[in-house]
């Protein structure tokens, strides 16, 4: 029998992390014939496409990057996204939200805390429609919120990409069921048991760069039903606001009308860490578009939403 | 962490993590004393709170609903149980946990094993004023059966029962008398504890002088777990063939996949089954360069010296110990599905690592009776939430370990081939 020392194999949480959403990106080539990578160009997003990088070395990745792009993205973000997946030579597929619009599938909404964060659910679906993508790998955690914690991390959506959260495959061990019949498709989450610590962490530790908006600069900003919200050409002052210039950063990045800035100083990796570690808000505490009710995220999964 | 302490990445980073599991029948307690659990140990947060007491207020429950923390869907929320696993994930300067809380209702049994089959401990809740009911035991059963080898007994309620000390031992007593036929638990501690006022959770408490234990929280960060992966017998299941069709990397060919038990080194003698070809380790291959070794549970990417045939549902092996290679096997199952039974001699898609077989249920052993763990030689009809010894044989040969031996190689799931749905749990005798 062969000497084990067991100290010089432990492995640390974030090493255990790393692999298992290596095993899952791997288990997501092999049991779909076509899966496609959701990029948004925010840091869950970012992190796979990095953990798919490392999961495929030294082949390129085995599937598109796919942007479903409300058109009210930050510029950097957008930026970010095509010089990424430049580098990482993968096909990059982007779907508007606004050819949705033209269509007349998707209806604006209208009103001052009008978004198309909800509609994104539409151009999501016509776009895994019209590619015909079998499987949509998303950045997910469960610990972003309440309904995302009761998520599996093969989850099964029927042919009108709806989630059914009362009735879920029963998942055990590392053995995925991807099995399906025609027309449905999965959602895959490699990051299910990450935390928003977890993600940070391996971000410094890979040294992975970020878009300069997660760290403190100085912005635009109003004070809007609780939050701060950037101005731009898509969130313009309403009467009685008042338009500051403040120190900022974001903790999450999405479409710019309904993703907050938080007041911070934080402006390298360490220091963001340590606000991370002393925040007393989850990261969603910024998203408006959760607030709309209390159910809000289980709703949006239901009919589609990522 | 208080607000003035700075955060130690180091101290992050050379955390050991705890798995755990809650368990118990409906409305033991068990979404409560998490909530509890995250409430007291400061890992809530104040937009997090404020939705569950405004809830709370809303479906006008007494004290603040901690357990609305983990039953987060609409269903769990109007009915006031839990449905399916919640994940949560907590860290203290100590350990960084994976909580799955599970549902108590029969119903869902199949999501309580889901949550249970990656746990290394089970928090077993039983309400003091009830005492081992058959859910309990059929719970304690399936976290045995799962090889959870620690367990926490806590009797939860002990408010309802005036913290008297009767009530406590009397359960204790219980349980022991059962568990002690569940011969994979190694540790047992029994903790009597209150989710709703918070008594034993993460503080002592001052109700219970009698009880000279631990708070759950101490024994959580402190009890020793050891390491659940088998380093002896080398076994790497085949997920992918890396080939990047690049100039540069032009004759690569990598075999991708996660150690599923043992240490792999450049130079190791290695067997490819089921084909039974030797060969050689040439490189294991990283994003960063080439690696020394690799080993259970990472994920990795080895070379071999040979082309040798070799895809997805193989396996690299060490000679010198290889696993079991054969199309008959024996193994204990958890059947899952509601709307069918299993059906003598039915044919499904087995699950097994990263390779899938057709199998047929050859015949059905005998079934448990959960509450006297005794055999059911005499009906062979096996549906929802019944557990039970089968044989099987399979359209080729599976190349495992037993599940005592190894959890992955060990581990199987059937498919039903019409609905696709995942029907059973195996575990190999
Ligand atoms: N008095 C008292 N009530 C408690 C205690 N713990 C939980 N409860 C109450 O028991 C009820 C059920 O609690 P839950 O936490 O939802 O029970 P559960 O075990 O999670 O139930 P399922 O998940 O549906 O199996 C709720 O009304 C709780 O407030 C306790 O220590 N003392
Ligand atoms: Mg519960």
């Amino acid at each position: 029998m062969e000497e084990t020392n067991i100290v010089s194999y432990r492995v640390n949480h974030l090493r255990q992390l790393e692999s298992e959403a290596i095993y899952i990106l791997r288990e997501t080539a092999a049991q779909f014939e076509k899966p496609a990578l959701l990029f948004s160009g925010g840091k869950d997003s970012i992190v796979m496409a990095h953990l798919a990088r490392k999961a495929f070395h030294p082949a390129r990745i085995p599937f598109p990057l796919v942007h479903v792009d409300t058109g009210h993205n930050f510029q950097e973000t957008i930026q970010y996204r095509d010089d990424y997946a430049a580098d990482l030579k993968a096909e990059l597929i982007v779907g508007l939200v606004q050819d949705s619009i033209d269509k007349g599938t998707a209806v604006e909404e209208k009103g001052v805390n009008a978004s198309r964060n909800a509609l994104q659910t539409v151009t999501l679906l016509e776009t895994l429609e019209e590619h015909q993508f079998d499987a949509a790998l998303g950045g997910g955690r469960r610990d972003e919120e309440k309904a995302r914690a009761k998520e599996r991390f093969f989850s099964h959506r029927d042919d009108f990409g709806q989630w059914d959260p009362k009735n879920q495959r029963p998942e055990l061990w590392n053995i995925f069921n991807g099995r399906k019949h025609h027309g449905e498709h999965f959602r895959v989450f490699p990051l299910s048991n990450w935390t928003e610590m977890d993600v940070w962490q391996y971000i410094k530790s890979e040294n992975i760069p970020l878009p300069n908006l997660y760290f403190a600069h100085d912005r635009e900003v109003v004070h809007r039903n609780g939050g701060l919200l950037a101005t731009s050409e898509f969130v313009q002052p309403q009467e009685g606001e008042k338009v500051e210039t403040l120190h900022v950063r974001f903790r999450t990045i999405g479409d710019m009308t309904c993703t907050g800035a938080v007041e911070s100083d934080a402006s390298d990796m360490d220091a963001i860490i340590q606000e991370v570690a002393s925040a007393r808000e989850t990261e969603r505490g910024t998203r408006a578009d959760d607030k709309r009710s209390e159910t809000a995220m289980e709703d949006r999964k239901k009919e589609g939403y990522f | 962490m208080t607000e003035e302490e700075t955060f130690s990445s180091e101290g992050y980073l050379d955390m050991d993590l705890l798995r755990f599991t809650t368990a118990g029948s409906v409305d033991d307690g068990k979404s409560t004393l998490i909530g509890r659990l995250l409430y007291d140990s400061k890992n809530t947060f104040d937009d997090q709170l404020a939705a569950v007491e405004e809830s709370s207020k809303n479906r006008g429950d007494e004290n603040v609903n901690l357990a609305l923390l983990t039953d987060g869907l609409r269903a769990e929320r109007e009915q006031g149980i839990t449905i399916d696993v919640a994940y949560r994930y907590f860290a203290t300067p100590k350990r960084k946990f994976i909580i799955a809380d599970t549902p108590g209702h029969i119903q869902y049994t199949r999501n309580m094993v889901t949550g249970a089959s990656t746990a290394n401990l089970a928090i077993i809740l039983v309400d003091a004023r009830h005492g081992v009911i058959e859910q309990t035991m059929r719970h304690a059963f399936i976290a045995n059966l799962l090889r959870i080898r620690h367990v926490v007994l806590a009797v939860n309620k002990m408010d309802l029962v005036d913290y008297e000390q009767a009530a406590f031992d009397k359960i204790v007593t219980q349980f022991k008398e059962f568990a002690s036929r569940l011969d994979n638990i190694v540790d047992m501690t029994p903790i009597p504890l209150s989710a709703l006022k918070g008594d034993n959770v993460v503080d002592k408490s001052t109700e219970m002088p009698w009880y000279e234990g631990p708070s759950l929280l101490y024994h959580l960060e402190n009890v020793y777990i050891g390491t659940d992966q088998n380093h002896v017998e080398a076994r790497f299941p085949v997920q992918w063939v890396i080939r990047p069709h690049s100039d540069e990397h032009h004759d690569f060919r990598g075999y991708a996949g996660r150690v599923a038990g043992g240490v792999f080194k450049p130079g190791d003698e290695v067997t490819i089954e089921p084909s039974g070809f030797k060969s050689k380790i040439k490189s294991i291959e990283g994003f960063d360069g080439p690696q020394e070794q690799t080993f259970a549970p990472l994920s990795s990417t080895i070379t071999l010296e040979d082309d040798v045939d070799l895809s997805r549902g193989d396996m690299i092996v060490k000679s010198n110990n290889p696993p079991k290679k054969d199309q008959e096997i024996e193994a204990m199952i958890c059947w899952f599905s509601e709307g069918k039974q299993l059906q003598p001699r039915g044919k499904y898609y087995l699950r097994h690592t990263t390779k899938e077989v057709k199998a047929i249920v050859q015949e059905v052993r005998y079934k448990v009776n959960i509450n006297t763990l005794h055999k059911i030689e005499d009906d062979k009809s096996f549906g929802l939430n019944e557990i039970g010894r089968v044989s099987i044989r399979t359209s080729s040969p599976l190349l495992y370990d037993s599940y005592r031996r190894n959890r992955t190689t060990g581990s199987f799931v059937l498919i039903d081939q019409q609905t696709n749905e995942t029907v059973a749990a195996g575990m190999i005798v």
